[in-house]
């Protein structure tokens, strides 16, 4: 191969990544505007998005050779058209149907993307549904149908003729301090067609008798469009009643194409003097790109080069608060400003990292269609908070945890309708899925109004596998918690639905890997919640620094559930296995760190230091014995692993104020090989039997 | 006291990739090598791998690392590991004083830094005055020696960094390095 080709395969494959990338965008946004359709929100707009959107799809795999892609989407498009048209109505059907093809485009793409193969007619019956919708056969014989609000959309019937409008627009004063824009109203004119300006200086007066704020200047307007005068007069419904306002059809424009437009002014006002760029053929805004697409290995190296200036300073500030305060004055307050406006620069660039969760909840829908379908149940989700925003790793990561969740809800959650009708509820089940802003922490809310989590059968089962002592009597939200625990399959328990029987371990496994915690409430016969709790970000985490002789540690905040200092007489020996502490009722392995790191010179005696008990995913609690706790922190976690290897126990390293490296300690991995495990033995009998998951989230 | 490489030159790395010193087809053009010392004998390093060379500043310990890792350091934000160089080459344990030297060098995908007992020299080498080890009867798993140069009454051992810090005891360790390379 030449070099000539291998470049032009190079960026061929560039340009592919890009189209697929689109792609997704483009499917997003159509889902989110179909939803909104199902929702009857829609407007005019959304058809013509959800048109564009397929169009956009289909233009670049026509260029790429996506065939198939190409077919499909031609069809669809060609139902959307008739849609916005106005000549096929909008019914429940028809979005049931859009929403179909959505996901099979998304198929296709996929298809094209990872070059697997789909069944060969994969697409055919939806193709045909597609054609037949076109054709009126699918929508059931008068059945009245949701008509999409009359506008700008509804054409005329003589298709392709062209009107002239002659409007002459006087804005009064009013429309300024009513916060209306000239340039709007006139934006919104060049949506429906070329438009020819001319200003208007009749009414301006003599230079001694101008008012400043007072408006003077108006606008001559010629529009050629093929809209309704309805459609036009609609364009300056916001200004109607604050401008001097006529419109008159005067006639019908030859079609020719390509109007120029020139703006015949020299006027200084910026309304009149604005350029107007051509727009394009389908009546795309021509606002300006509001956003611009950029690598995140560009943003990483910002967020990290912050993170730099963070720790830079924190060293500066050392150093300034131990000079004499008249050595240099000026430099503490300098050095107070620099500190403030880094947080401020470290929380922008955070920001631009984060996305809203819409890239992730857009996908559930389409599951939970799915499995519905599957498992023949009537089931709705009710998507809020999408726009929330979150750090880019953590949304990647939260698609498993959710989908588990989502997949347990239908599946062992909502009843099938026949059942909910006999227990009075409606047949429709629903399930809420909410995400929104708490305390520095993103909550993600997933309710249903299903069975809910009948208590009695798990805590039968947990006795049953030993989880729980026989005698142990827990609370109602306890018994919840118990799901959560490994080796309990919720499918034999939570419901009679055989099924995957997925492992809630698991989704508790990821939210903790995320240094997140998940929390359940359930009413049996009205539903569950679960609640997850996030950091906004993995790059900083709050955590506790403590000392191990000569040597400091950070242990994430997330972990900790609480630190003492214990009495000799709550320590004991368990032979062969190491020491456990008494915690009210609750034997608690004691975890030596500096025998563990081998460090020297520290406290030895736990009972002289500070035990930190800790909580991992899964097994329940350990002590850490550490020295001392020196203070909490946010910091920056840095990897080890880049020039070095993993560490046993060791999550990260951070660096604090004074330049020197800190260990992040990674308490699942700690106690991978801590020797005393959680002890086997029965558990002390008492009313505490500690699943503390709900407390960090109150 | 900084030398900071821009980028490394094709020449060099393909260097690495001959294996060896030898195996360089580029005979014209010569090789430059900063020395350094371990107690009395003299070291050399490929001068396009090292990075900077900076004064001895105490290390934060990873727990459980084999003797010759002397814990990592914040280089400009970046956490790097430190090999003691004379406890790799198993001749003893460095006691750091201010006076030692800490050479940061870059192999493969890594940045790491060694820590010797004085940097002393930059030498400019033929490759053909580089003369491969004599055998000396004694079986070595280790593969960290490019080769012996004599200069004048000096020889300088020219240390091979992909091979240095291959050992049984950390497997993962550089394993891929020339795959990376």
């Amino acid at each position: 191969m030449s070099d000539d080709q291998n470049d032009a395969g190079a960026s061929l494959a560039r340009f592919e990544k890009t189209y697929f990338e689109e792609c997704a965008e483009l499917l997003d946004a159509a889902y989110g505007n179909l939803a909104e359709l199902a929702e009857e929100k829609a407007c005019d707009e959304t058809m013509h998005a959800i048109f564009r959107a397929v169009h956009s799809i289909k233009g670049g795999a026509g260029a790429f050779g996506f065939n198939r892609l190409v077919a499909f989407a031609h069809e669809l498009e060609t139902l959307l058209d008739t849609l916005r048209e106005g000549s096929l109505a909008v019914t429940p059907d028809v979005v049931a149907l859009l929403l179909r093809a959505a996901d099979a485009l998304a198929d296709l793409i996929d298809e094209a993307r990872s070059a697997k193969e789909l069944v060969p007619d994969f697409e055919a019956g939806l193709m045909q549904a597609l054609r037949d919708m076109i054709r009126g056969d699918g929508v059931p014989g008068g059945k009245p149908g949701l008509k999409i609000r009359a506008g700008a959309a509804v054409r005329d019937t003589s298709e392709g003729a062209v009107q002239l409008y002659r409007i002459n627009f006087m804005p009064k004063l009013e429309l300024f301090q009513r916060a209306n824009e000239p340039l709007l109203v006139i934006r919104g004119l060049r949506r429906l067609g070329a438009v020819r300006i001319e200003t208007e200086f009749s009414r301006l007066p003599n230079l001694a008798a101008m008012e400043v704020e007072d408006c003077y200047l108006g606008w001559r307007l010629v529009l050629s469009t093929a809209a309704s005068q309805a459609a036009v007069e609609e364009v300056f419904d916001f200004v109607v009643d604050d401008c001097d306002l006529s419109i008159e059809l005067v006639g019908v424009a030859t079609p020719v194409a390509a109007v120029s437009i020139d703006v015949v002014s020299t006027d200084p006002t910026p309304a009149a003097s604005v350029a107007l760029a051509p727009e394009s053929a389908r009546g795309e805004t021509a606002l300006p790109p509001q956003s611009i697409r950029v690598d995140v290995d560009k943003v990483d190296r910002v967020v990290n080069l912050v993170g730099e200036l963070v720790i830079n300073q924190a060293m500066l500030r050392e150093l300034g608060i131990n000079l004499p305060p008249d050595f240099c004055p000026g430099l503490i307050n300098g050095l107070e400003t620099l500190s403030q406006n880094l947080r401020e620069l470290q929380e922008s660039v955070m920001a631009i990292r984060a996305q809203p969760v819409k890239s992730v909840f857009s996908r559930m829908p389409r599951l939970v269609r799915e499995l519905a379908v599957r498992l023949g149940k009537e089931v709705r989700l009710v998507v809020s908070g999408e726009s929330t925003e979150i750090d880019k790793t953590v949304i990647e990561q939260l698609a498993d945890p959710l989908t588990h969740l989502l997949r347990n809800a239908v599946d062992h959650g909502i009843e099938s309708s026949d059942e909910r009708e006999a227990l009075g509820k409606p047949r429709l089940g629903t399930i809420h899925l909410r995400a929104g802003h708490r305390s520095g922490r993103i909550v993600i809310e997933i309710s249903d109004d299903g069975r809910g989590i009948d208590r009695e059968k798990v805590l039968a089962k947990a006795r049953e596998r030993g989880l729980v002592a026989q005698d142990a009597s827990l609370r109602d939200d306890e018994i919840d918690n118990l799901i959560f625990l490994p080796g309990f399959s919720t499918a034999a328990i939570v419901s009679s639905v055989s099924g995957r029987g997925v492992g809630m371990d698991v989704v508790k496994r990821n939210i903790h890997a995320l240094g997140g915690r998940i929390a359940v409430e359930s009413n049996f016969g009205a539903g569950s919640r679960f609640l997850l709790s996030l950091p906004l970000t993995l790059a900083v985490l709050d955590g506790m620094v403590v000392a191990v002789g000569r040597e400091t540690y950070i242990i994430p905040l997330t972990n900790i559930m609480e630190s003492l200092r214990p009495t000799a007489a709550n320590i004991h020996a368990v032979v062969g296995r190491g020491d456990v502490l008494t915690l009210r009722g609750v034997y608690v392995p004691l975890f030596y760190l500096h025998r563990h790191f081998m460090v020297a010179d520290a406290v030895a005696d736990a009972c002289r230091g500070t035990v930190v008990i800790v909580e991992g995913e899964g097994e329940g609690q350990v002590g850490l014995v550490v020295d001392e706790l020196l203070g909490q922190q946010q910091v920056v976690v840095k990897s080890l692993e880049t020039n070095y290897d993993a560490v046993d126990g060791i999550g990260g390293a951070t660096i604090l104020g004074n330049g020197m490296v800190a260990l992040i300690l990674d308490v699942e991995r700690l106690r991978g090989d801590a020797g005393p495990r959680a002890p086997k033995v029965p558990q002390p009998a008492g009313p505490s039997h500690t699943t503390s998951h709900l407390r960090s989230l109150n | 006291m900084a030398l900071q490489q821009a980028s490394m030159p094709a020449g060099s790395a393909s260097v690495r990739n001959g294996g060896g010193i030898e195996g360089s087809a580029r005979v014209a053009e010569k090789l430059q090598f900063i020395t350094f010392t371990l107690d009395a004998e003299e070291y050399g390093v490929d001068i396009m791998m090292v990075r900077e060379i900076k004064g001895w500043a105490s290390t934060t310990r990873i727990p459980n690392a084999p003797p010759h890792v002397r814990g990592v350091i914040n280089l400009r934000g970046v956490i790097i590991p430190i090999f003691d160089l004379k406890a790799r080459f198993g001749i003893g344990l460095t006691d750091p004083t201010k006076v030692n030297v800490v050479i940061i060098v870059h192999t493969g995908a890594r940045t790491v830094g060694l820590l010797v007992d004085t940097v002393s020299d930059i030498i400019s080498v033929e490759p053909g005055a580089i003369r491969p080890v004599p055998e000396m009867g004694t079986q070595s798993e280790d593969n960290f020696i490019d080769g012996l140069v004599a200069l004048d009454d000096r020889m300088v051992t020219l240390v091979s960094l992909s091979g240095l810090f291959r050992d049984k005891a950390e497997p993962s360790l550089y394993a891929d390095n020339r795959l990376s390379q």
